[in-house]
């Protein structure tokens, strides 16, 4: 499903140019669950943006379900990251002033999909995740690992193949971060794909396949053979 | 995305921050309230304006001595002008067409009665004065057709001077001195009001040969001439010229049409209105300089939120239209607000100060509040692009 080859991406800071991602070789089939982890700065983040097309590579080869994405426009990137990609960042990245529900809305709202069924399709996420009693709640008046829990409704509503979820529990005391990745396994059971950043080991230990990133190179891959 | 989603989601933006929302279209608000109580007090006056000289009936035709020229400056000061005398105003009757002649002369007099007396406005006239400027004699009679050049010493008074001089007394028959000649009364006019600071009420209406003959003129102010309706106000002009030319062998007089005179005046009316709503207009930029530094600021505070809505999928296009969204939400909000202001203030002026008339022509009301929109659209046009420009992962980053 996911595959790149020969991937870098050079940021530059300054006179410095700074190889957050070089060489890196992946391929991602539908459904798996993978952990990558790595210290600070070692560019799983900015892996993971150029999976989410937030990004792209400045050399190499990335292939979503055989299409180069490379080629695609703004537009069409932006169309892929609705219907194909659901994101779950560290900080949540509610919208304050909207409610539980409204958050997990907006990809409906912005894919212009009819209000009636959006009503029932929020429904639905949110129970499914344990939170319709918040749904009229604003993220002030949640805790941590609810937040993330609407991120994470939001994130799926449109019935992503792939989740990225980059540090997800990073923000949360352990509880809440068990409950969040409990709740992101789910989901990967029902057929996501679940691509997970972790600093916890623990966390990072559950997931089947593990990569290890340092200085924007894949250090270890256990679902290389 | 849909309009109606569109619409919400700017409202609850405006709404998660209330006081500078509100101060904010409070600006455009001020704005589109001073262009509509400004044009509707220009509205109003130009109505006001043109009624004031319709009342005296449109088919009229005005002659006065002097000619003005194209630089501005009346002939009249220039020596070899013939007055405008009573054989004049005699010779335009027999012009076809012409149904009434008024030659004029004003002045200002004592009017004494007994031990009282008035200063007040002398209109010499002739007979016709009542036809050709539509007022109407409520007692007695107006001046008889005398010999126009040896005409009797009657006099016909203003109601307002009738009541001064003579209160509730028969004024019919009584005798009068008007600077310092006798007269006999021998009616009073209907009330007409003021015209344009003139009360014209105030006033006693006397031969006019007497009147030349009180203030010492050779000439008459004016010589109105009514024609029937119908006719063409140019040609009778055109009639006019020609005779009065064969009498002083010169063009040493101004013809003024009603027609031409409502023209000009219409149109610097206009451009009266114009010029205060454009005043107005003023007040309405800074009110859209305030939209356009509220939504920077916005555009600023919502980086990460920008960054979000591109990561779960809107397109560029779909941001702009988010941030102008609000722009002209904001801005049409103002606007109505501003359209309630500005019409109320303007009922209120109607009604509060009966002298300044205002008018509030919907078409008006209607273009405010566009204009109001625009102007959202204007000032929200650079920050939404920014925010559509923004790099997703720097966007998010920015929290
Ligand atoms: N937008 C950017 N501009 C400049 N440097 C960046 C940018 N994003 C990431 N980097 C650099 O790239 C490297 C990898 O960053 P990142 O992918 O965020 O690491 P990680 O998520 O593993 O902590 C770091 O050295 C970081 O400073
Ligand atoms: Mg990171």
């Amino acid at each position: 499903m996911i595959y790149l080859a020969g991937v870098e991406r050079i940021f530059q800071v300054g006179d410095e140019a700074v190889n957050a991602l070089s060489n890196v070789n992946l391929t991602v089939d539908a459904g798996e669950y993978i952990a990558i982890m790595g210290p600070s700065g070692s560019g799983k983040s900015t892996l993971l943006n150029i999976i989410g097309l937030l990004d792209r590579p400045d050399r190499g080869v990335y292939r979503l379900e055989d299409v180069d994405t490379t080629d695609l426009t703004d537009d069409q990137q932006a169309s892929v990251r609705r219907h194909k990609i659901g994101f779950v960042f560290q900080f949540f990245h509610l919208v304050p002033r909207l409610t539980a529900a409204e958050n997990v809305e907006l990809p409906l709202i912005l894919a212009g999909v009819d209000p009636a069924e959006r009503k029932s399709r929020v429904q639905a996420a949110l129970s499914a995740l344990g939170l319709s009693y918040r749904a009229r709640h604003r993220p002030d008046q949640l805790s941590g690992g609810q937040r993330q829990r609407v991120a994470i409704a939001r994130a799926t509503i449109m019935q992503p193949n792939v989740i990225l979820a980059d540090e997800p529990t990073g923000n949360m005391d352990r509880n809440s971060g068990k409950d969040v990745i409990q709740s992101l396994e789910d989901l990967n059971e029902k057929g996501m794909a679940l691509i997970l950043v972790t600093h916890d080991p623990d966390l990072g230990s559950r997931a089947p396949r593990k990569i290890q990133m340092v200085d924007g190179k894949i250090l270890e891959d256990t679902g290389v053979l | 995305m849909l309009l109606n989603d569109t619409i919400k989601l700017a409202l609850s933006s405006l709404s998660s921050r209330r006081i500078r929302s509100f101060l904010t279209a409070l600006g455009i608000a001020v704005g589109i309230a001073s262009v509509v109580l400004l044009t509707s007090i220009g509205e109003g006056v130009h109505k006001f304006v043109l009624s004031e000289f319709t009342q005296f009936g449109t088919n009229l035709i005005a002659v006065a001595p002097g000619r003005a020229t194209t630089t501005g400056i009346s002939g009249a000061i220039i020596s070899n002008v013939r007055p405008l005398s009573m054989d004049d105003a005699l010779a335009l009757e027999r012009i076809p067409r012409v149904v009434a002649v008024a030659p004029f002369v004003q002045g200002n007099a004592p009017v004494e009665f007994g031990k009282r007396s008035r200063r007040s406005y002398i209109f010499g006239v002739g007979p016709e004065v009542p036809t050709v400027w539509q007022i109407k004699v409520a007692m007695g009679r107006f001046l008889p057709y005398d010999d126009p050049r040896a005409a009797r010493a009657f006099a016909v008074l203003g109601s307002k001077l009738r009541d001064e001089l003579l209160g509730s007394e028969n004024p019919l028959g009584r005798r009068i001195r008007i600077g310092g000649e006798r007269y006999r009364v021998i009616g009073v006019m209907e009330s007409k009001g003021q015209m344009l600071g003139f009360d014209l009420d105030d006033a006693v209406y006397i031969p006019a040969a007497r009147a030349l003959a009180m203030f010492d003129r050779e000439s008459l102010m004016e010589i109105d001439l009514l024609y029937a309706a119908g006719s063409s106000a140019d040609k009778i002009a055109k009639k006019i010229k020609g005779l009065l030319i064969a009498r002083h062998g010169a063009e040493d007089f101004t013809i003024t049409t009603q027609e031409q005179m409502l023209d000009v005046l219409g149109s610097v009316l206009n451009i009266l209105t114009l010029a205060v709503g454009a005043l107005g207009g003023i007040s309405l930029l800074v009110g859209g300089v305030g939209i356009l530094t509220i939504m920077t600021i916005a555009v600023n505070e919502r980086t990460a939120e920008i960054g979000l809505l591109r990561a779960i999928g809107a397109r560029r296009r779909q941001i702009l239209v988010l941030f102008l969204g609000e722009a002209v939400v904001l801005a049409s909000m103002g606007g109505l607000a501003g359209l309630v202001i500005g019409a109320g203030g303007a009922w209120l002026v109607g009604v509060a100060v009966p002298a300044l008339p205002t008018h509030t022509p919907w078409s008006y009301v209607l273009l405010a509040e566009i204009l109001a929109a625009f102007i959202g659209l204007l000032a929200g046009v650079l920050p939404a692009c920014h925010a559509a420009n923004l790099d997703p992962i720097k966007a998010l980053r920015a929290e």
